[in-house]
Protein backbone atom coordinates (compact mmCIF):
# COMPACT_ATOMS: atom_id res chain seq x y z
CA UNK A 1 0.00 0.00 0.00
CA UNK A 2 1.06 3.71 -0.87
CA UNK A 3 2.66 5.59 1.68
CA UNK A 4 1.91 9.69 1.56
CA UNK A 5 4.12 11.63 4.07
CA UNK A 6 3.66 14.97 3.88
CA UNK A 7 7.01 17.34 4.68
CA UNK A 8 5.94 20.48 6.52
CA UNK A 9 6.52 22.90 9.07
CA UNK A 10 4.12 26.13 9.06
CA UNK A 11 7.47 28.62 9.39
CA UNK A 12 9.25 29.14 6.31
CA UNK A 13 12.96 28.71 5.27
CA UNK A 14 13.27 25.91 7.95
CA UNK A 15 14.17 23.46 5.71
CA UNK A 16 10.97 21.65 3.96
CA UNK A 17 12.02 21.65 0.20
CA UNK A 18 15.40 20.45 1.25
CA UNK A 19 14.38 17.84 3.53
CA UNK A 20 11.55 16.53 0.58
CA UNK A 21 13.99 16.50 -2.17
CA UNK A 22 17.16 14.51 0.18
CA UNK A 23 14.11 12.17 1.57
CA UNK A 24 12.61 11.45 -1.44
CA UNK A 25 16.10 11.05 -3.03
CA UNK A 26 17.10 8.11 0.02
CA UNK A 27 14.25 6.32 -0.59
CA UNK A 28 14.60 5.76 -4.20
CA UNK A 29 18.64 5.25 -3.32
CA UNK A 30 17.02 1.87 -2.34
CA UNK A 31 15.05 1.23 -5.13
CA UNK A 32 11.88 1.88 -3.26
CA UNK A 33 9.64 3.86 -6.13
CA UNK A 34 9.23 7.25 -4.69
CA UNK A 35 7.23 10.67 -6.02
CA UNK A 36 8.06 14.35 -4.21
CA UNK A 37 5.21 16.74 -5.25
CA UNK A 38 5.73 20.55 -5.23
CA UNK A 39 2.47 21.63 -3.53
CA UNK A 40 4.19 25.47 -3.09
CA UNK A 41 2.44 26.47 -5.32
CA UNK A 42 3.43 29.91 -7.16
CA UNK A 43 6.65 29.70 -5.28
CA UNK A 44 8.18 26.03 -7.07
CA UNK A 45 11.66 25.39 -5.91
CA UNK A 46 11.65 21.64 -5.77
CA UNK A 47 12.57 21.83 -9.31
CA UNK A 48 15.53 23.67 -8.46
CA UNK A 49 17.08 21.85 -5.38
CA UNK A 50 16.65 18.66 -7.60
CA UNK A 51 18.19 20.54 -10.69
CA UNK A 52 15.08 19.89 -13.38
CA UNK A 53 14.02 23.39 -13.76
CA UNK A 54 14.88 22.73 -17.05
CA UNK A 55 12.96 19.82 -18.07
CA UNK A 56 9.73 21.16 -16.23
CA UNK A 57 6.72 21.04 -19.41
CA UNK A 58 3.38 20.70 -17.05
CA UNK A 59 2.79 21.15 -13.35
CA UNK A 60 0.34 19.54 -10.59
CA UNK A 61 -1.91 22.39 -11.57
CA UNK A 62 -2.35 21.66 -14.94
CA UNK A 63 -2.79 18.06 -14.61
CA UNK A 64 -5.69 18.54 -11.94
CA UNK A 65 -7.30 21.00 -14.72
CA UNK A 66 -6.71 18.30 -17.09
CA UNK A 67 -4.31 20.68 -19.17
CA UNK A 68 -1.55 17.63 -19.47
CA UNK A 69 -1.46 14.49 -18.13
CA UNK A 70 0.23 12.58 -15.53
CA UNK A 71 2.93 11.10 -17.44
CA UNK A 72 4.13 14.28 -19.46
CA UNK A 73 4.04 16.19 -16.00
CA UNK A 74 6.10 13.89 -14.16
CA UNK A 75 10.25 14.32 -14.40
CA UNK A 76 12.29 10.74 -14.12
CA UNK A 77 15.27 11.56 -12.35
CA UNK A 78 18.47 11.17 -14.57
CA UNK A 79 20.60 10.13 -11.67
CA UNK A 80 18.58 7.99 -9.64
CA UNK A 81 16.26 5.00 -10.88
CA UNK A 82 13.62 4.87 -8.99
CA UNK A 83 12.66 9.05 -8.41
CA UNK A 84 10.19 11.39 -9.68
CA UNK A 85 9.27 14.70 -9.58
CA UNK A 86 5.84 16.38 -10.01
CA UNK A 87 6.72 20.42 -9.97
CA UNK A 88 4.66 22.70 -8.82
CA UNK A 89 2.23 25.62 -10.84
CA UNK A 90 3.63 29.29 -11.22
CA UNK A 91 0.44 30.35 -11.38
CA UNK A 92 -0.69 33.22 -8.91
CA UNK A 93 -3.93 31.70 -7.95
CA UNK A 94 -3.53 30.21 -4.82
CA UNK A 95 -6.72 28.37 -4.93
CA UNK A 96 -5.87 26.11 -8.04
CA UNK A 97 -5.33 23.12 -5.94
CA UNK A 98 -8.81 21.68 -4.77
CA UNK A 99 -9.36 18.54 -2.31
CA UNK A 100 -10.83 16.64 -5.16
CA UNK A 101 -8.16 17.11 -8.13
CA UNK A 102 -5.12 16.59 -5.67
CA UNK A 103 -7.23 13.52 -4.75
CA UNK A 104 -7.40 12.56 -8.43
CA UNK A 105 -3.58 12.87 -8.91
CA UNK A 106 -2.69 10.91 -5.22
CA UNK A 107 -5.17 7.95 -6.68
CA UNK A 108 -3.27 7.35 -9.47
CA UNK A 109 0.35 8.28 -8.09
CA UNK A 110 -0.76 5.10 -5.36
CA UNK A 111 -0.47 2.84 -8.20
CA UNK A 112 2.66 3.51 -8.94
CA UNK A 113 4.71 4.50 -6.44
CA UNK A 114 5.37 3.14 -2.88
CA UNK A 115 6.20 6.57 -1.28
CA UNK A 116 4.72 9.87 -2.47
CA UNK A 117 6.81 12.59 -0.43
CA UNK A 118 4.44 16.49 -0.37
CA UNK A 119 6.70 19.24 -0.09
CA UNK A 120 4.03 21.85 1.63
CA UNK A 121 4.16 25.55 1.40
CA UNK A 122 4.92 27.85 4.37
CA UNK A 123 1.48 29.18 6.27
CA UNK A 124 -1.19 27.10 7.63
CA UNK A 125 -4.09 28.39 5.29
CA UNK A 126 -5.20 26.56 1.79
CA UNK A 127 -1.65 25.14 0.17
CA UNK A 128 -0.63 23.95 3.54
CA UNK A 129 -3.69 22.47 4.16
CA UNK A 130 -4.17 20.71 0.64
CA UNK A 131 -0.56 18.84 0.98
CA UNK A 132 -1.09 17.92 4.64
CA UNK A 133 -4.75 16.41 3.75
CA UNK A 134 -4.21 12.75 2.52
CA UNK A 135 -0.89 12.25 4.41
CA UNK A 136 -0.13 8.77 6.11
CA UNK A 137 2.67 10.26 7.90
CA UNK A 138 4.14 13.58 8.46
CA UNK A 139 7.87 15.28 8.94
CA UNK A 140 7.48 17.91 10.89
CA UNK A 141 10.47 20.12 10.33
CA UNK A 142 11.94 22.20 13.34
CA UNK A 143 14.78 24.87 13.82
CA UNK A 144 16.08 25.32 17.00
CA UNK A 145 14.48 28.28 17.66
CA UNK A 146 11.67 30.07 19.14
CA UNK A 147 9.30 30.95 16.20
CA UNK A 148 9.67 27.94 14.27
CA UNK A 149 9.14 25.72 17.30
CA UNK A 150 5.86 27.74 18.38
CA UNK A 151 5.07 26.59 14.31
CA UNK A 152 5.70 22.91 14.53
CA UNK A 153 2.94 23.28 17.39
CA UNK A 154 0.60 24.60 15.65
CA UNK A 155 1.39 21.87 12.76
CA UNK A 156 0.46 19.56 15.22
CA UNK A 157 -2.70 21.30 16.10
CA UNK A 158 -3.59 21.00 12.13
CA UNK A 159 -2.67 17.80 11.54
CA UNK A 160 -5.03 16.39 14.47
CA UNK A 161 -7.82 18.64 12.95
CA UNK A 162 -7.39 19.37 9.26
CA UNK A 163 -6.27 15.86 7.94
CA UNK A 164 -8.62 13.20 5.84
CA UNK A 165 -7.31 10.84 8.75
CA UNK A 166 -8.77 13.16 11.69
CA UNK A 167 -11.55 14.21 9.91
CA UNK A 168 -12.94 10.59 9.56
CA UNK A 169 -11.65 9.33 12.83
CA UNK A 170 -8.90 7.20 11.08
CA UNK A 171 -5.34 6.13 12.98
CA UNK A 172 -3.93 9.81 13.12
CA UNK A 173 -1.18 11.02 10.91
CA UNK A 174 1.79 9.38 11.81
CA UNK A 175 4.03 12.38 13.58
CA UNK A 176 7.89 12.46 12.94
CA UNK A 177 9.83 15.15 13.96
CA UNK A 178 13.25 16.31 12.53
CA UNK A 179 15.21 18.98 13.59
CA UNK A 180 17.17 20.66 11.02
CA UNK A 181 20.14 23.57 10.72
CA UNK A 182 21.44 22.13 14.13
CA UNK A 183 24.07 23.47 15.04
CA UNK A 184 25.68 21.58 18.42
CA UNK A 185 28.04 24.45 19.43
CA UNK A 186 25.46 27.27 20.19
CA UNK A 187 23.90 24.67 21.85
CA UNK A 188 27.03 23.64 23.66
CA UNK A 189 26.98 27.67 24.45
CA UNK A 190 23.16 27.52 25.36
CA UNK A 191 22.60 30.02 22.84
CA UNK A 192 20.41 27.84 20.95
CA UNK A 193 17.40 25.29 22.06
CA UNK A 194 19.11 21.62 21.96
CA UNK A 195 17.32 18.38 20.58
CA UNK A 196 16.35 16.79 24.05
CA UNK A 197 14.79 20.97 24.59
CA UNK A 198 12.88 20.72 21.68
CA UNK A 199 11.33 16.91 22.52
CA UNK A 200 10.56 18.14 25.88
CA UNK A 201 8.36 20.78 24.66
CA UNK A 202 6.83 19.14 21.73
CA UNK A 203 6.40 15.60 22.88
CA UNK A 204 6.59 14.33 19.09
CA UNK A 205 8.89 11.37 18.46
CA UNK A 206 12.19 12.35 16.86
CA UNK A 207 13.58 11.03 13.80
CA UNK A 208 16.69 12.53 13.32
CA UNK A 209 18.74 15.85 13.83
CA UNK A 210 20.36 17.74 10.66
CA UNK A 211 23.16 19.60 11.54
CA UNK A 212 23.48 23.40 9.86
CA UNK A 213 25.78 22.79 6.88
CA UNK A 214 27.86 24.52 3.90
CA UNK A 215 27.31 21.58 2.33
CA UNK A 216 23.70 22.30 1.82
CA UNK A 217 24.24 25.58 0.28
CA UNK A 218 26.93 24.09 -1.84
CA UNK A 219 24.09 20.84 -2.78
CA UNK A 220 21.47 23.30 -3.64
CA UNK A 221 23.75 25.69 -5.70
CA UNK A 222 24.68 22.51 -7.83
CA UNK A 223 20.62 20.96 -7.91
CA UNK A 224 21.88 17.59 -6.17
CA UNK A 225 19.52 16.66 -3.32
CA UNK A 226 21.87 16.45 -0.71
CA UNK A 227 21.61 12.49 0.13
CA UNK A 228 23.43 12.14 -2.88
CA UNK A 229 26.81 13.88 -1.09
CA UNK A 230 27.55 11.14 0.84
CA UNK A 231 30.87 12.92 2.29
CA UNK A 232 28.75 15.69 3.86
CA UNK A 233 27.57 15.45 7.08
CA UNK A 234 23.83 16.59 6.68
CA UNK A 235 23.87 13.72 3.30
CA UNK A 236 24.72 11.22 6.09
CA UNK A 237 22.16 12.44 9.12
CA UNK A 238 19.53 12.64 6.12
CA UNK A 239 20.32 8.95 4.99
CA UNK A 240 20.00 8.10 8.42
CA UNK A 241 16.87 9.33 8.85
CA UNK A 242 15.32 7.15 6.05
CA UNK A 243 16.93 4.10 7.33
CA UNK A 244 15.23 5.21 11.35
CA UNK A 245 12.06 5.86 8.65
CA UNK A 246 11.97 2.72 7.82
CA UNK A 247 12.41 0.88 10.82
CA UNK A 248 16.25 0.62 10.88
CA UNK A 249 19.10 0.78 12.73
CA UNK A 250 21.43 2.95 11.18
CA UNK A 251 25.34 2.85 12.32
CA UNK A 252 26.24 5.20 15.31
CA UNK A 253 27.90 7.95 14.52
CA UNK A 254 29.83 10.45 16.63
CA UNK A 255 27.69 11.79 19.34
CA UNK A 256 26.81 8.51 20.65
CA UNK A 257 25.31 10.11 23.99
CA UNK A 258 22.79 12.68 22.80
CA UNK A 259 21.07 9.81 19.95
CA UNK A 260 21.10 7.11 22.60
CA UNK A 261 19.58 9.54 24.98
CA UNK A 262 16.92 10.43 21.96
CA UNK A 263 16.36 7.26 20.17
CA UNK A 264 16.97 4.95 23.29
CA UNK A 265 19.17 2.58 20.52
CA UNK B 1 27.68 47.06 42.09
CA UNK B 2 32.06 45.91 41.69
CA UNK B 3 33.37 45.56 38.36
CA UNK B 4 33.08 41.49 39.04
CA UNK B 5 29.35 41.54 39.93
CA UNK B 6 28.81 44.14 36.81
CA UNK B 7 30.61 41.27 34.49
CA UNK B 8 28.57 38.33 36.14
CA UNK B 9 25.26 40.48 34.99
CA UNK B 10 26.35 41.26 31.48
CA UNK B 11 26.87 37.68 31.25
CA UNK B 12 23.72 36.22 32.72
CA UNK B 13 21.67 38.56 29.63
CA UNK B 14 23.79 36.59 27.10
CA UNK B 15 23.70 33.20 28.83
CA UNK B 16 21.72 30.38 28.59
CA UNK B 17 19.18 32.05 26.24
CA UNK B 18 17.86 28.61 25.26
CA UNK B 19 17.10 27.96 28.79
CA UNK B 20 14.68 30.82 28.80
CA UNK B 21 13.08 29.86 25.23
CA UNK B 22 12.91 26.50 26.68
CA UNK B 23 10.61 27.91 29.91
CA UNK B 24 8.53 30.41 28.01
CA UNK B 25 8.04 27.66 24.91
CA UNK B 26 6.81 25.04 27.28
CA UNK B 27 4.22 27.44 28.80
CA UNK B 28 3.17 28.82 25.39
CA UNK B 29 2.92 25.22 23.67
CA UNK B 30 1.15 23.75 26.98
CA UNK B 31 -1.59 26.79 26.69
CA UNK B 32 -2.25 26.59 23.18
CA UNK B 33 -2.48 22.54 23.10
CA UNK B 34 -5.42 22.79 26.44
CA UNK B 35 -7.40 25.75 23.90
CA UNK B 36 -7.09 22.86 20.93
CA UNK B 37 -7.98 20.25 23.69
CA UNK B 38 -12.02 20.27 24.01
CA UNK B 39 -12.29 18.63 26.94
CA UNK B 40 -10.22 21.63 28.53
CA UNK B 41 -12.31 24.63 30.07
CA UNK B 42 -9.70 26.24 28.29
CA UNK B 43 -10.87 25.14 24.97
CA UNK B 44 -14.04 26.39 25.92
CA UNK B 45 -13.48 29.88 27.93
CA UNK B 46 -13.47 31.97 24.51
CA UNK B 47 -16.81 30.55 23.44
CA UNK B 48 -18.26 30.79 26.86
CA UNK B 49 -16.60 34.30 27.15
CA UNK B 50 -18.53 35.10 23.92
CA UNK B 51 -22.00 34.08 25.23
CA UNK B 52 -21.84 35.80 28.37
CA UNK B 53 -21.21 38.94 26.35
CA UNK B 54 -24.59 38.48 24.05
CA UNK B 55 -26.43 37.73 27.31
CA UNK B 56 -25.02 41.02 29.86
CA UNK B 57 -25.66 43.01 26.49
CA UNK B 58 -29.26 42.01 26.47
CA UNK B 59 -29.73 44.04 30.08
CA UNK B 60 -26.52 46.37 30.12
CA UNK B 61 -24.14 47.77 27.40
CA UNK B 62 -20.46 46.74 28.16
CA UNK B 63 -17.93 46.66 26.01
CA UNK B 64 -16.20 43.60 24.55
CA UNK B 65 -13.21 44.09 27.19
CA UNK B 66 -15.87 44.54 29.97
CA UNK B 67 -15.82 41.47 30.62
CA UNK B 68 -13.01 39.11 31.72
CA UNK B 69 -12.87 35.35 31.98
CA UNK B 70 -9.68 33.72 34.25
CA UNK B 71 -8.50 30.33 34.27
CA UNK B 72 -6.41 29.74 37.32
CA UNK B 73 -5.26 26.48 38.44
CA UNK B 74 -3.92 25.15 42.28
CA UNK B 75 -3.01 22.23 42.35
CA UNK B 76 -5.94 19.82 41.68
CA UNK B 77 -8.45 22.89 41.30
CA UNK B 78 -9.33 25.20 38.68
CA UNK B 79 -10.82 28.51 39.70
CA UNK B 80 -12.94 30.37 36.73
CA UNK B 81 -13.21 34.04 37.65
CA UNK B 82 -15.94 36.15 36.02
CA UNK B 83 -15.28 39.85 35.97
CA UNK B 84 -18.09 42.29 34.87
CA UNK B 85 -17.05 46.05 34.42
CA UNK B 86 -20.02 48.15 34.54
CA UNK B 87 -20.49 51.22 32.70
CA UNK B 88 -20.55 54.29 35.27
CA UNK B 89 -23.68 55.61 34.28
CA UNK B 90 -25.73 52.57 34.41
CA UNK B 91 -24.72 52.31 38.26
CA UNK B 92 -25.74 56.01 38.46
CA UNK B 93 -29.15 54.98 37.48
CA UNK B 94 -29.27 51.85 39.89
CA UNK B 95 -28.51 53.87 42.79
CA UNK B 96 -31.00 56.54 42.47
N1 LIG C 1 20.91 21.73 7.24
C1 LIG C 1 21.07 22.91 6.61
N2 LIG C 1 22.26 23.58 6.68
C2 LIG C 1 22.43 24.77 6.06
N3 LIG C 1 21.48 25.37 5.33
C3 LIG C 1 20.28 24.77 5.20
C4 LIG C 1 20.01 23.51 5.83
N4 LIG C 1 18.73 23.14 5.53
C5 LIG C 1 18.24 24.13 4.74
N5 LIG C 1 19.16 25.10 4.53
C6 LIG C 1 19.02 26.33 3.73
O1 LIG C 1 17.93 27.07 4.25
C7 LIG C 1 17.21 27.72 3.20
C8 LIG C 1 15.75 27.32 3.26
O2 LIG C 1 15.63 25.94 2.99
P1 LIG C 1 14.37 25.33 2.26
O3 LIG C 1 14.57 23.86 2.20
O4 LIG C 1 14.10 26.02 0.97
O5 LIG C 1 13.24 25.70 3.33
P2 LIG C 1 11.64 25.71 3.17
O6 LIG C 1 11.27 24.79 2.05
O7 LIG C 1 11.18 25.20 4.51
O8 LIG C 1 11.23 27.11 2.94
C9 LIG C 1 17.89 27.32 1.91
O9 LIG C 1 18.77 28.32 1.55
C10 LIG C 1 18.64 26.05 2.29
O10 LIG C 1 19.80 25.86 1.49
MG1 LIG D 1 10.03 25.14 0.31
Amino acid sequence: MAKIIVVTSGKGGVGKTTTSAAFATGLALRGIPTVVIDFDVGLRNLDLVMGCERRVVYDLVNVINGEGNLNQALIKDRRVDSLYILPASQTRDKDALTLKGVAKVLEVLKKRFEYIICDSPAGIEHGAIMAMYFADAALIITNPEVSSVRDSDRIVGMLAAKTRRAINNLEPVKEHLLLTRYDTKRVEKGDMLSAIDVTDILAIPMLGIIPESQSVLHASNSGTPITLDRESDAGQAYLDVVARFLGETPPKREKKSLFTRLFGK
Amino acid sequence: MNLLSYFQNQNSQTHNTAAVAKERLQIIVAHARRQRDPSTLDCILPHLQQELLEVVRKYIMVDDDDIKINLERDGDYEILELNITLPEQELAKNEK
